[in-house]
C-alpha cells in the first residue's frame, strides 16, 4: 500500500483537445499523486474546462492518454476503457461538482435522493441505511438534517453546492474534479464552502483537481498549481513557489493584480 | 420488380391481417427478445386498421404468432366483454378465422391490456401484452439516446432515485401499476399498466409472455420459467394489493383482483372480480357471492 | 342486485349504426360525391395524402367523406391502407427543377430566370366572407400566362442559382455508402439523419410543424430565414425497371417545394454562405412546406455548430410527437377503460389518507372531516 502512495494517481501524457480547427489544450502533462491537490488557474478561455473535462472523460480528447491507477493498483488508459467502464469510475472512484448546481444535482428530487443517488446506483436497497448515510452526509456539509427531504430549488446557492460536494463525496471516492466551484457565490459563502472543502480533503484524503481563475481559492486549497493561457501549461510547481516567485511574465501578472486588488 | 408485378391488382386481406413478409419480421424481433429477456427490442411496426394506444402492438404480435389451430381470447381490464376487447376479437375473427374463447384454461394464445389472468398459466400457452410505454425509465429520462445507454451499462440507480422519494414523501412506495420489474438481473422492464398486484403472475410463469408496442415500435419478451422480480428495498419490501375481509360479490372468490362497482350515491359499493372469466367459472361452479341472484334464492 | 355488464359487442354495433346515420345527415341532402370532393376541396385531399403519405386523390376523397370531414380520421384511414400496399420498390428521385411550374415565387430576388409566378393562390386576397358565393357560378376564364413567361421551360431552383457563386451551400450530401433511411420500415433510431428526419416533416402533422416553425421564427432557435423559394406543380415519377434498364416515367404528381434560405455565420470548417431548409410535400401545401423547411433548419443545429437551445431544434422530441395517427391514438385511448389502474391508484390513496388521518390523531389534531362538523 506504502508502495502505491509513491506512485501517481493520475498520469497525464501529451494531452491535447482541438474543437474542429479551434484549440482548447494542448500537450498538457503532469501527475498527480493520491492525496494532492491540485489547482488549474488561468483567465477565461485558457483551457481549463476543456482540459477538466478529458480527464474526466466527458470529452475525449485529440491526442494523448491519461493513465489513471485503480483500487488494485493496475494503471489503465481511461480513453482505451470502454464507455461502461468510464461511467462506473465517474459515479464510484471519481467525484465531479460543477460550477452551477443545477448540472450536478437532480433538481426535482429531494436532497436525500441526491445523496442517496450514487449509493443506490452501487447497488445498496435499504432504505433505512441510505437515509443514514444522507443524514450523516448532511451534516459534514452542514446542512439541517431536517432539509433532507427538500428539494434542492429551495436551497440557498452556497447550500446546494454542499449537497453537490456530499452527494459526490458519498461513495468515498479517490478524485474530485471540481470547476469553479465557488464561481457564482459571495465572498462570505465563499468562504465557509473553502472551509469546508479544506476540512473534507484533509479528514478523508482525497486528491482533488480543482479549476479556478481564482489565485486566492488555488493558494487556499491547494498543493501544487498548474497555470493555463491559451490552452497550454505555461508555468507549474508548487502552490506557495510559483505565486511568490512566478517566472513567466503571465503568471507575474496575474499574481500582481491579485495582490493589487487585495491591498 | 417487374412492370407486370406493377400492375397487378393488390392481393385480398393475408391471414390475421398482416402480410407473411411483416409476419416474418415481427418474429424475428420477438425471437430476438426471447433470447435476450426484458430486452426491448426495435421492429417497423406497422399502421394497424385501429388507433395507436389501442392495442396496435399486441395486435400485430398475436397477428405474428396465431396460426390456425391456436384459439384465441381477448381481454382488457381483465374482462372478455370490454368494449376494445370485444373490438379486437372482432378483427381476429375477421381476418384470422381462428377459434375463439372465453376460458382462460382453453385459450392458446391470450392478447391481454392490464391484467394477467388469475389462473396459472400453463407452458401451451401464450400472453401477449398490449404495452403503451415499454420504458421503464421514460419518465425519470426522456430521451431514448440516454434511456438506452443506461439499459446497455445496467445503470438503473435511477429507479431506486424514484422508490426512494416515494417513500421519503409518502411513507411506502406508491408505485401501484406498471411496477418496474428486474428480469433475469439484467434487464428492468415495463410489465406494462397490469396492476402490481399481477406482477408475481411474471415470475418464473410457465407461459410465454410477449409484450408489443405500436407506437413506440418496441417488441419485449419473457420466456417460461424466467426471474422476474419486482424491485423495492429490503426495509420496504415489494407488497401487492390486498383487500382485506373482501369477497366477490358474484362468486365469493377472496384474493383476487377486484373491480369495485359503485352501487348509489350514498357510498355503498361492492366488489367484483376483475377477471370475468374467472368469476363466471366459479359461479358455474356453485360458488356464490352474496348479492349473486341465485344466492338469494340459494338462501330462501 | 347487480347485473355483470354484457354486451360490450351490442354497444359497439349500435354506436357504429347511429355514427352511419350522422354522416348520412339530413337525407333530403345529396349526397356527397368524390368528384366534388376532389374538384372542390383540394386543399383538403392535399393534406390527407401528404399526411397520409399515399399520393392518391381519388382515394383521400373517399377517405374524407367517410370520416366525415375530420381530416385527421381520413388521414389514419389512408395510412392504414397504405400499409397493406404491396411494395414494388422505391421511384428514382423525383426532380423538382424540372417541374411543370403552376406557382412559383421567390421572396429573395425581385426577378430571376423563370420569373416569379404568382398562380393560383389565397394570398393577397381579403378574407370576407362572400355571403353571394354562388357554388354553381363558371369562374372567369383564368388569363393566359405572361408572353415572356414560358411555364414549359425548365425553371432553375433558386438554390441552383445561387449555389453556383458558392454563396449557399450544395445539396445535401452523405457519406459514401448511405443508404437513404425509410422510416416506415425502419424504425427511427435516434440521433437520426437528415433524410429520415425529412420523411417524418414530409408525414408530419401541419398544426404541429406550424407551431415549432413559428417558435423559431420568434426566437426560439431564430434561423434567420427567408423563402429562396416556393414551388408548385406537377412533376414526373420515374421507377427504374430491371427488364429494361432504365427508369420509366409511371405518372405525375403535385407537389409543392420550399427552400428556405438560411444566415450562417460559417465555422472553422466551413466559410460563411447561406444555408438551407428544405419543405417537400405532396399537393399544394405551402403552409406546410414551409413550416417543415424551418423545422429541418433548425434539427441541423449540430451538423452546422450552432447553440442548443429550443425545442424546434430537439429531434427526439420533434420527430417522436410530429405524427399525428400516433399522437390521435395515444390521446384518445384514455377514452378506453381503466378501471384497474385506476382502482390501483384509488386503493393507495384510500391507504395514505388513512394513515394522514392517523398521524393527525397521533399529534392531537383533529382530523379535518370531523373537525368541520
Ligand atoms: N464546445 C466547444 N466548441 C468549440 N470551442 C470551444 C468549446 N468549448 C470551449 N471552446 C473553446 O476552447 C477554448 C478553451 O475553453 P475552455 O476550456 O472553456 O476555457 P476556460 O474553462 O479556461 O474558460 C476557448 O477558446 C473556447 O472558446
Ligand atoms: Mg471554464
Ligand atoms: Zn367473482
Amino acid at each position: 500500500m506504502s508502495l502505491d502512495q509513491d506512485l501517481p494517481l493520475l498520469s497525464v501524457k501529451n494531452l491535447s483537445h482541438f474543437y474542429g480547427q479551434h484549440l482548447g489544450c494542448k500537450n498538457v502533462n503532469f501527475d498527480l499523486y493520491p492525496g494532492e491537490v491540485l489547482a488549474i488557474v488561468g483567465e477565461s478561455g485558457s483551457g481549463k474546462t476543456t482540459l477538466l473535462n478529458c480527464l474526466s472523460t466527458q470529452i475525449i480528447p485529440t491526442d494523448g492518454a491519461v493513465f489513471y491507477r485503480n483500487r488494485k493498483g493496475q494503471s489503465d488508459n481511461l480513453y482505451e476503457m470502454s464507455e461502461a467502464q468510464q461511467r462506473i469510475l465517474l459515479r464510484t472512484d471519481w467525484g465531479f461538482v460543477r460550477q452551477h448546481p443545477r448540472d450536478g444535482l437532480r433538481m426535482n428530487v429531494s436532497a436525500g435522493a441526491n445523496v442517496g443517488e450514487r449509493l443506490m446506483a452501487l447497488g445498496d436497497r435499504h432504505y433505512g441505511k441510505i437515509r443514514d448515510t444522507a443524514l450523516d452526509w448532511l451534516e459534514k456539509v452542514e446542512i439541517q438534517a431536517d432539509r433532507i427531504d427538500d428539494a434542492p430549488r429551495t436551497f440557498s446557492g452556497g447550500m446546494q453546492q454542499r449537497l453537490q460536494i456530499a452527494r459526490n463525496l458519498v461513495t468515498n471516492p479517490r478524485l474530485v474534479f471540481m470547476d469553479e466551484p465557488t464561481g457564482g457565490l459571495d465572498v462570505s459563502v465563499q468562504a465557509r464552502l473553502l472551509d469546508l472543502i479544506r476540512r473534507l480533503v484533509s479528514e478523508l484524503g482525497l486528491s482533488i483537481i480543482i479549476v479556478t481563475h481564482d489565485l486566492a481559492v488555488a493558494r487556499l486549497l491547494s498543493d501544487r498549481i498548474m497555470v493555463m493561457k491559451d490552452g497550454k501549461v505555461i508555468e507549474q510547481g508548487l502552490t506557495d513557489q510559483v505565486l511568490d516567485d512566478p517566472h513567466q511574465a503571465y503568471t507575474q501578472l496575474l499574481v500582481s493584480s491579485i495582490l493589487h486588488v487585495g491591498s | 420488380m417487374s412492370l407486370d408485378q406493377l400492375t397487378n391488382e393488390a392481393p385480398a386481406y393475408n391471414f390475421a391481417y398482416l402480410d407473411e413478409q411483416t409476419k416474418r419480421m415481427i418474429r424475428r424481433a420477438i425471437l430476438k427478445g426471447i433470447a435476450v429477456p426484458g430486452y426491448q427490442v426495435p421492429f417497423a411496426a406497422r399502421e394497424m386498421p385501429m388507433p395507436y394506444g389501442w392495442g396496435t402492438g399486441g395486435v400485430q404480435v398475436t397477428a405474428s404468432v396465431l396460426g390456425e389451430s391456436d384459439i384465441l381470447k381477448v381481454i382488457d381490464q381483465g374482462a372478455d366483454d370490454t368494449t376494445n376487447a370485444v373490438s379486437i376479437r372482432n378483427f381476429f375473427a375477421k381476418t384470422a378465422n381462428v377459434d375463439l374463447t372465453t376460458h382462460t384454461s382453453e385459450a392458446t394464445v391470450i392478447q391481454t391490456r392490464h391484467r394477467i389472468p388469475e389462473e396459472e398459466l400453463q407452458e401451451h400457452q401464450t400472453l401477449v401484452y398490449q404495452v403503451p410505454i415499454p420504458e421503464p425509465l421514460r419518465f425519470l429520462e426522456p430521451r431514448e439516446t440516454e434511456t438506452r445507454k443506461m439499459h446497455a451499462l445496467s445503470e438503473y440507480g435511477l429507479i431506486h432515485v424514484k422508490l426512494y422519494e416515494d417513500i421519503a414523501t409518502h411513507g411506502h412506495i406508491a408505485t401501484t401499476y406498471a411496477y418496474p420489474v428486474m428480469v433475469e438481473g439484467r434487464y428492468v422492464m415495463d410489465p406494462s399498466p397490469t396492476p402490481k398486484f399481477d406482477n408475481p403472475k411474471m415470475h418464473k410463469s410457465k407461459a410465454l409472455q410477449l409484450f408489443g408496442a405500436g407506437r413506440e415500435k418496441r417488441i419485449y419478451a419473457l420466456p417460461p420459467h424466467t426471474d422476474v422480480v419486482s424491485l423495492d428495498f429490503e426495509d420496504h419490501p415489494f407488497t401487492i394489493q390486498e383487500w382485506p375481509d373482501t369477497k366477490c360479490a358474484m362468486c365469493g372468490a377472496e384474493g383476487v383482483y377486484f373491480d369495485e362497482v359503485i352501487l348509489d350515491d350514498a357510498g355503498n359499493n361492492m366488489f367484483v372480480c376483475s377477471d370475468s372469466d374467472y368469476c363466471e367459472t366459479r359461479q358455474s361452479e356453485g360458488h356464490l357471492g352474496p348479492l349473486n341472484a341465485d344466492y338469494k334464492e340459494r338462501m330462501q | 342486485m347487480y347485473v355483470a355488464v354484457k354486451g360490450g359487442e351490442k354497444a359497439i354495433k349500435n354506436a357504429h349504426t347511429l355514427f352511419a346515420a350522422k354522416r348520412r345527415g339530413n337525407e333530403n341532402v345529396p349526397g356527397l360525391r368524390l368528384d366534388q370532393i376532389t374538384e372542390q376541396l383540394s386543399f383538403a385531399v392535399d393534406r390527407v395524402m401528404g399526411e397520409g403519405s399515399l399520393y392518391d386523390p381519388e382515394l383521400a376523397a373517399m377517405a374524407i367523406r367517410q370520416a366525415q370531414g375530420d381530416l385527421i380520421e381520413a388521414i389514419f384511414l389512408i395510412r392504414a391502407y397504405r400499409t397493406t400496399l404491396p411494395r414494388f420498390g422505391y421511384a428514382e428521385p423525383i426532380e423538382t427543377g424540372k417541374m411543370a411550374i403552376e406557382r412559383r415565387i421567390s421572396a429573395t430576388f425581385k426577378d430571376l430566370p423563370g420569373g416569379q409566378v404568382l398562380g393560383p393562390t389565397f394570398d393577397y386576397s381579403h378574407r370576407l366572407i362572400n355571403f353571394d358565393f354562388d357554388a354553381e357560378a363558371a369562374p372567369e376564364t383564368p388569363p393566359s400566362s405572361d408572353e415572356d413567361i414560358d411555364l414549359n421551360a425548365e425553371v432553375p431552383r433558386v438554390s441552383d442559382i445561387l449555389g453556383k457563386s458558392g454563396m449557399i451551400e450544395p445539396d445535401h450530401q452523405f457519406d459514401e455508402g448511405h443508404e437513404t433511411g425509410d422510416l416506415t420500415r425502419t424504425p427511427i433510431d435516434f440521433p437520426t439523419d437528415r433524410d429520415v428526419r425529412l420523411q417524418n416533416l414530409a408525414r408530419g402533422d401541419e398544426g404541429f410543424l406550424l407551431a415549432l416553425g413559428y417558435s423559431t421564427q420568434r426566437g426560439y432557435a431564430r434561423s434567420h430565414p427567408f423563402a429562396g423559394e416556393i414551388r408548385f406543380g406537377e412533376v414526373e415519377v420515374e421507377f427504374f425497371a430491371e427488364e429494361l434498364g432504365f427508369a420509366v416515367p409511371i405518372g405525375t404528381m403535385e407537389v409543392t417545394e420550399c427552400q428556405m434560405i438560411n444566415q450562417f455565420k460559417g465555422s472553422a470548417k466551413a466559410p460563411p454562405a447561406f444555408t438551407r431548409g428544405y419543405g417537400l410535400v405532396f399537393g399544394q401545401a405551402e403552409r406546410k412546406a414551409m413550416s417543415m423547411a424551418l423545422v429541418d433548419r433548425s434539427l441541423r443545429w449540430k451538423e452546422l455548430g450552432e447553440e442548443f437551445s429550443a425545442p424546434a431544434q430537439d429531434q427526439e422530441f420533434v420527430l417522436s410527437h410530429s405524427d399525428n395517427i400516433q399522437a390521435t391514438g395515444f390521446v384518445e385511448h384514455l377514452k378506453l377503460p381503466h378501471y384497474v389502474d385506476f382502482q390501483a391508484e384509488l386503493d393507495l390513496i384510500r391507504t395514505m389518507r388513512k394513515e394522514f388521518d392517523a398521524q393527525q390523531n397521533e399529534n392531537g389534531d383533529e382530523p379535518k372531516m370531523e373537525a368541520a362538523q
